[in-house]
């Protein structure tokens, strides 16, 4: 089975932190905490101190080091590109094998590799959803509130599917002959929990002709198991999804979820030149559709009367250059939108995946920066291109009392090119 | 370690959430940029004065050690607990009191990061120019404390020539006011500018009054390529010799180009062997005219290639050269020495000269960059320690900076303080009784030598 790299092994890039500080500008987490515990710099220093036996991995330590978003703005922004992510990824699969895995992190590292475990679950949790979830007031009825063991009790998550979306469909759907082969890989909360998200991709890649795979084995991305220190697991994901997309050969590899991107194009690089090669295959889908030509063809779809003001939040996976401006092409080409400019766009929704069900507070008031953004807006719809990001800006919507709704953009996507 | 009794003490004053003897704690406030590490014995984060003065009477009875710590980004060690006891990080002090539009002054704590405040006054069309480069994360606190400068310095000057008063603390726990917020004020000593680049020696600061200027209409960046190091250090001498103050005037050496060229998103050809970024700011109609007349007064020198900026993005572009070569440096070795002496305009041409004289006799590369429109060049010696010699090359080479830097009348120091960096060659700066009436001064006001004691002067001097 394949491995990440050991702690030890980042020694040279640990040392190439020269602690400037710049970080410290750019961490949400930190600018939330100002513990410099929590900033990059601070992190990289406990793990030198962890490799140099001057700490020991205590519950604190482990505290510290469960503070991150994974967003990768330290990364970026840092002048010697101190891959302090990475360091942090290390670091948590070093506590994971040597204190066990949180409660948490075990369950949702067993269910996300387990497939027919978790359509199973998705089934009896929708069997007896009456049981755990509340509606929430005035809700599009689709939000439900998850009193469960480990979330808190006034937070917001998207209900569980009836059918889950890779059940719904056949593995292959055939397009035209000459156009190419594109593979789908949908990601854990499309499947079991927005399964309209995918059919919305299914629309438009079938609008465009495509054929389309949804390969039956693939699985969770494995960020998830790799935030939460699992590296067997998250390698083990990494390895099947390997086989599964690979199986045909697809001409692109697409996925509508910004942190399953962030996964499969960044984090298993390292486990093998098989795994490097997937990497540099995976695209995200609106950067796809727009290489395809797809805004232009919007474009030239009647313009509705009266768009409605939509605007659009930057998924920290998403805020490259490029990646970034193709999902507000295409909003901004769709006849029934008006794209609106929202405050802190880019600044991060505060899910961080596991971080958020360790740190709901600090979570809440990202979740505030992000209210304020969407409140002065003046949009009446926040879309975006990434389903964790989603399932917290409605649980920051429906704190904060506003009337936005949000959706993927795919969805509306879709809804102009039915229409049309 | 400190005793009990005195963890308690400080947790009396601050509340137990604010103070912290666990070691994640101690291993990240042990540092700043320059890597030293010192453990203190305990981290303690005041709200206010009172609870500072608490804490320093506390100390100063008991003998304790202090650090005042803001960003911790500073370039000397000032803040590093090189003797242990207290690092006292000022962060929690962190609003802006008040902008006046009436009298241009902001009254601020230590802890707001100077991107913050630049961001506040700029909305409401003022302006406060010095910029050091950790502007987005370093707080005025220690701006003030070190006396930063920055680029725009050329024209507007550096923080102390902002700072008209301030609330401090003294090594003995009073709470004293300096200056004030009118424009002038000569009642006293000026304890205001003693305060200002004092490095935390002398007094916490918890309050500062900052002179503001109404923003400038518009600026214009330029870029131009020299086919020799001697022609831009001459044309930096020249212009401010034509009576022209630009905002700006950054240069970067041969060495640095080679280091941006691949990755600067620009062109800059092999011929190019140095290049200065000039940047004019003012009203919109007398932008052309000032940059047309520092186009001329470059022209004899050798130029290869001039760009100016028309649009913001393009002035960016042109910055971000800039910006790029601090980290790209390490493509030359992976260690550095960082210095950031100052000499006066005119000899900028022969301390250049002078530098690559002594790279290239101890055969090690040192790469020039920075404000030469004050004379202030960070001199970066690259060295890779892992190679034997080079540490002590490295050392020759500042010393051999240093003694030409003073010969030609400059300083060791342009912006980045003292602290332990260069502690052990001031005194090839300052004479003895200099050196002594600073040390009466320090004696004086902290007897116990409790604030910050390791800085700035060397414990046998």
């Amino acid at each position: 089975m394949s491995k990440h790299q050991e702690l030890e092994d980042y020694r040279q890039q640990i040392r190439e932190c020269v602690k400037c500080g710049t970080c410290r500008a750019h961490c949400p987490v930190f600018n939330q905490v100002q513990s410099e515990t929590v900033v990059a710099r601070g992190k990289v220093s406990l793990a030198e101190a962890l490799l140099d036996d001057k700490i020991e991995l205590d519950q604190r330590l482990i505290s510290d080091i469960s503070q991150c978003l994974a967003c990768g703005r330290c990364v970026k922004d840092c002048p010697n590109q101190v891959p302090t992510d990475e360091i942090i990824l290390a670091l948590r699969r070093r506590i994971g094998r040597e204190k066990g895995l949180t409660l948490f992190g075990r369950g949702i590292s067993t269910v996300l590799q387990r497939p027919r475990l978790m359509n199973l679950l998705t089934r009896l949790g929708r069997a007896f959803s009456w049981l755990v979830f509340r509606k929430v007031p005035k809700g599009s009825g689709l939000r439900l509130r998850f009193p469960a063991p480990y979330i808190t009790r006034d937070r917001t998550i998207p209900a569980i599917a009836p059918q889950a979306f890779r059940q719904r469909h056949p593995e292959f759907i055939a397009g035209d002959a000459e156009k190419p082969l594109v593979t789908f890989f949908t990601g854990c909360m499309i499947n079991y929990m927005l399964p309209e998200i995918g059919d919305c991709v299914l629309t438009t890649l079938k609008g465009l002709g495509m054929n389309i795979l949804i390969p039956r084995d693939q699985g969770c991305c494995g960020l998830p198991a790799l935030c939460a220190g699992d590296g067997q697991g998250a390698a083990r994901l990494a390895d099947r999804n390997l086989e599964a997309l690979t199986a045909h050969k697809a001409d692109f590899i697409v996925t509508a979820c910004a942190s399953c991107h962030s996964g499969l194009t960044k984090h298993f690089r390292e486990l093998g030149p098989d795994h490097a090669q997937l990497a540099s295959k995976v695209m995200d889908i609106h950067m796809f559709l727009q290489q395809q030509g797809l805004a232009e063809t919007l474009q030239q779809l009647p313009r509705q009367q009266n768009p409605r003001p939509v605007t659009y939040h930057v998924p920290c996976h998403l805020r490259q250059p490029g990646l970034k401006e193709a999902p507000q092409n295409l909003l901004a080409a769709l006849p029934s939108v008006r794209l609106v400019e929202m405050k802190h766009a880019d600044a991060c929704c505060g899910l961080g995946g596991t971080f958020s069900v360790y740190h709901y507070d600090i979570s809440k008031q990202l979740g505030s920066i992000k209210a304020e953004g969407i409140r002065d807006s003046g949009a009446e719809v926040v879309a975006t291109a990434c389903p964790g990001c989603m399932m917290q800006l409605q649980d920051t919507i429906n704190h904060a009392g506003l009337p936005q709704q949000v959706c993927h953009v795919l969805e509306l996507v879709a809804a102009d090119l039915k229409k049309a | 370690m400190l005793e009990k009794r005195l963890i308690k003490i400080l947790q009396d004053i601050v509340g137990k959430e604010y103070v912290s003897t666990e070691q994640a704690d101690r291993i990240c406030y042990s540092y700043d940029a320059t890597q030293q590490q010192f453990y203190p014995d305990v981290i303690v984060r005041p709200a206010d004065a009172t609870q500072i003065s608490l804490i320093l009477k506390m100390a100063n009875a008991e003998h304790v050690p202090v650090y005042p710590r803001g960003a911790g980004s500073g370039f000397t060690g000032g803040s590093v607990p090189v003797k242990g006891g207290i690092a006292l990080v000022l962060t929690r002090l962190n609003r802006i009191l008040r902008i006046d539009l009436d009298n241009l002054v902001a009254e601020v704590e230590p802890g707001v990061i100077t991107a913050t405040l630049q961001k506040a006054v700029e909305e409401v069309g003022l302006f406060y120019p010095p910029d050091p480069a950790s502007l987005k994360f370093s707080t005025l606190g220690g701006n003030v404390a070190e006396c930063a400068g920055g680029p725009r310095c050329v024209k507007y000057g550096v923080t102390k020539d902002y700072v008209l008063g301030m609330e401090v603390v003294t090594p003995q726990g009073d709470i004293i006011r300096t200056g004030g917020e009118t424009m002038k004020g000569v009642v006293g000593y000026d304890l205001t500018k003693l305060m200002v680049g004092c490095e935390g020696t002398l007094g916490v600061i918890t309050r500062i009054i900052l002179k503001l200027l109404p923003k400038p209409e518009a600026k214009k960046t330029m870029l131009v390529m020299f086919d020799s190091i001697d022609g831009a250090a001459q044309a930096v001498s020249n212009i401010i010799r034509g009576k022209i103050i630009p905002t700006t005037l950054e240069f970067m050496d041969a060495t640095a180009l080679a280091c941006v060229r691949d990755n600067a998103g620009l062109d800059i050809p092999e011929t190019a062997r140095a290049v200065l970024i000039i940047e004019v700011d003012g009203e919109r109609q007398l932008l052309e005219r000032q940059a047309a007349r520092i186009l001329e007064i470059a022209a004899p020198l050798g130029i290869v290639h001039t760009q100016i900026a028309a649009t913001d993005e393009e002035s960016e572009r042109i910055w971000q050269v800039r910006r790029s070569v601090s980290p790209s440096l390490r493509k030359v070795n992976p260690d550095k020495y960082n210095e950031d002496i100052c000499v006066p305009r005119s000899k900028l041409p022969e301390m250049i000269r002078a530098i690559e004289a002594i790279s290239h006799r101890l055969e090690i590369p040192i790469v020039n960059f920075g404000h030469a429109g004050d004379g202030n060049i960070h001199v970066n010696i690259m060295v890779n320690r892992s190679i034997g010699g080079h540490e002590e090359k490295a050392e020759t080479a500042i010393r051999d900076i240093f003694a030409k830097t003073l010969e030609l009348g400059g300083t060791m120091s342009g912006e980045h303080g003292v602290g332990t960096s260069k502690a052990p060659f001031l005194s090839m700066e300052l004479d003895t009784a200099t050196m002594g009436y600073m040390k009466t001064i320090k004696r004086a006001l902290d007897p116990n030598n409790i604030l910050n004691p390791g800085k700035i002067f060397l414990e046998d001097q």
